[in-house]
């Protein structure tokens, strides 16, 4: 009752334009009032009272969960069942005819990349839209800038350079080019084998990390700055937009494209998938290394 | 036959060594105690599984792999172990009541 009489209070006391400071004292006024109503419990049973009514409703939340998923799962169609509702001409055409239409070994590349390509241009989109964003909140410029975090920063600067690990950077330096590596096979190899751009490009933007995290950004910086950054992802982008754009127009009208191809199972094949997952690659490698550097430091 | 055998022993006390190690974690309440038990798993836990399991495969592309991740694993997890040990070691104010400190170095 209480409770209620002080939110009427507050609210009139909006109402009629009162100050911060009248509200607080009325807060405070109230705030005794209900303090009074209060049986008296001394801190130690209160405490007790609230970790057991806890302990009880996280219970009951558990349980309740956990009866809702298993009544789901027992509802559920059987995995593979033809009778599935998500079995349909789809499915079939993707399995029947995506080898000879996309030239992807890997079927889902074929899928995400070929006949669903509009959707993963939108989910490239995102990422970079995503990183814009972060950039536009924490990207430490002219117009952003606190003097007590410059001090900080450079405080920062200073342990990160004292502290440096030996041990870190020895196990980096050997680990960093099979990473590297791992994640350019695993990108190119995107329309042969499981992966794609944005597999690949998230072992890579992990790599870029861990070079970041154990040799200091500042290390990073020499040759992948902010410059190289907008310039990659932005021409990754503008690539993937423009050979979609023209295997959708010649589509729509009836058209050869005039790609080749070329035999199912080498590099060099199905088309402009292996284009596509470069773009998508550089795109997540670059996001993700920039998120780090973003939210760690406020520059890339 | 002697393969599955000797590969099924292996996974069996890789299983064990995991087992000891998830208790270990429960069983210890400071941070470097609970490290030391599970990196108990990471390494000799990891190494006697995927060891059986390329006892079992024999010499295939699929065991080549499979020391790859032991290989990884080995030189990623102690390097990991290490970084939060130093980390706990340069934060925790008085590390002198929780373990015998021999000499204390500002940037190791």
């Amino acid at each position: 009752m209480s409770k209620k009489t002080d939110a009427l209070r507050r609210f009139s006391g909006w109402v009629n334009g009162e100050t911060a400071g009248h509200a607080a004292v009325h807060r405070e006024a109230a705030r005794i009032e209900h303090k009074k109503l209060l049986p008296e419990l001394d801190e130690q049973q209160r405490i007790r009272l609230f970790s057991w009514q806890y302990k009880l409703v996280a219970l009951v939340v558990c349980l309740t969960v956990v009866a809702v998923l298993l009544y789901t799962v027992f509802h559920l169609p059987l995995f593979g069942d033809p009778e599935n509702p998500a079995v349909n001409e789809v499915v079939q055409r993707y399995v029947e005819d995506g080898l000879e239409e996309t030239g992807a070994v890997n079927m889902v590349a074929g899928m995400i990349l070929d006949y669903r390509a509009f959707d993963t241009f939108g989910e490239s989109s995102v990422l970079f839209l995503a990183v814009t964003s972060v950039m536009m909140l924490l990207l430490r410029d002219a117009k952003n800038i606190v003097r007590d975090e410059d001090v900080q920063e450079e405080h920062e600067r200073i342990i990160e350079r004292q502290t440096s690990d030996i041990i870190l950077q020895k196990v980096t330096s050997l680990v960093m080019p099979c990473i590297m590596l791992f994640g350019a096979y695993v990108v190119l190899n995107g329309h042969i084998s499981p992966g794609g751009g944005f597999s690949g490009g998230a072992v890579m933007g992990a790599g870029l990390i861990l070079l970041g995290a154990s040799f200091g950004i500042d290390k990073v910086r020499t040759f992948f700055t902010m410059k190289t950054f907008r310039r990659i992802t932005s021409t990754a982008l503008l690539c993937y937009a423009a050979s979609k754009a023209y295997s959708f127009f010649t589509g729509a009208n009836g058209l050869e494209t005039g790609i080749p191809l070329g035999t199912p199972g080498a590099i060099f094949s199905s088309g402009l998938i292996l284009v596509l997952d470069i773009c998508v690659g550089m795109v997540v490698a670059c996001t993700m290394y920039g998120f780090y550097v973003l939210f760690s430091r406020g520059e890339i | 036959m002697l393969r599955e055998i000797i590969g099924g022993c292996m996974i069996a006390l890789g299983v064990a060594v995991f087992v000891t190690a998830v208790a270990g974690v429960y069983r210890f309440k400071y941070v470097l105690n609970r490290m030391h038990a599970a990196s108990l798993g990471d390494t000799l836990g990891m190494l006697l599984v995927l060891g059986g399991l390329i006892v079992i495969s024999g010499f295939t592309a699929l065991s080549v792999k499979l020391l790859a991740i032991i290989v990884f694993s080995w030189l990623a997890g102690p390097v990991m172990s290490h970084l939060i040990a130093r980390a706990e070691v340069m934060t925790h104010a008085h590390i002198e009541d929780e373990c015998e400190v021999i000499e204390r170095v500002d940037h190791i």
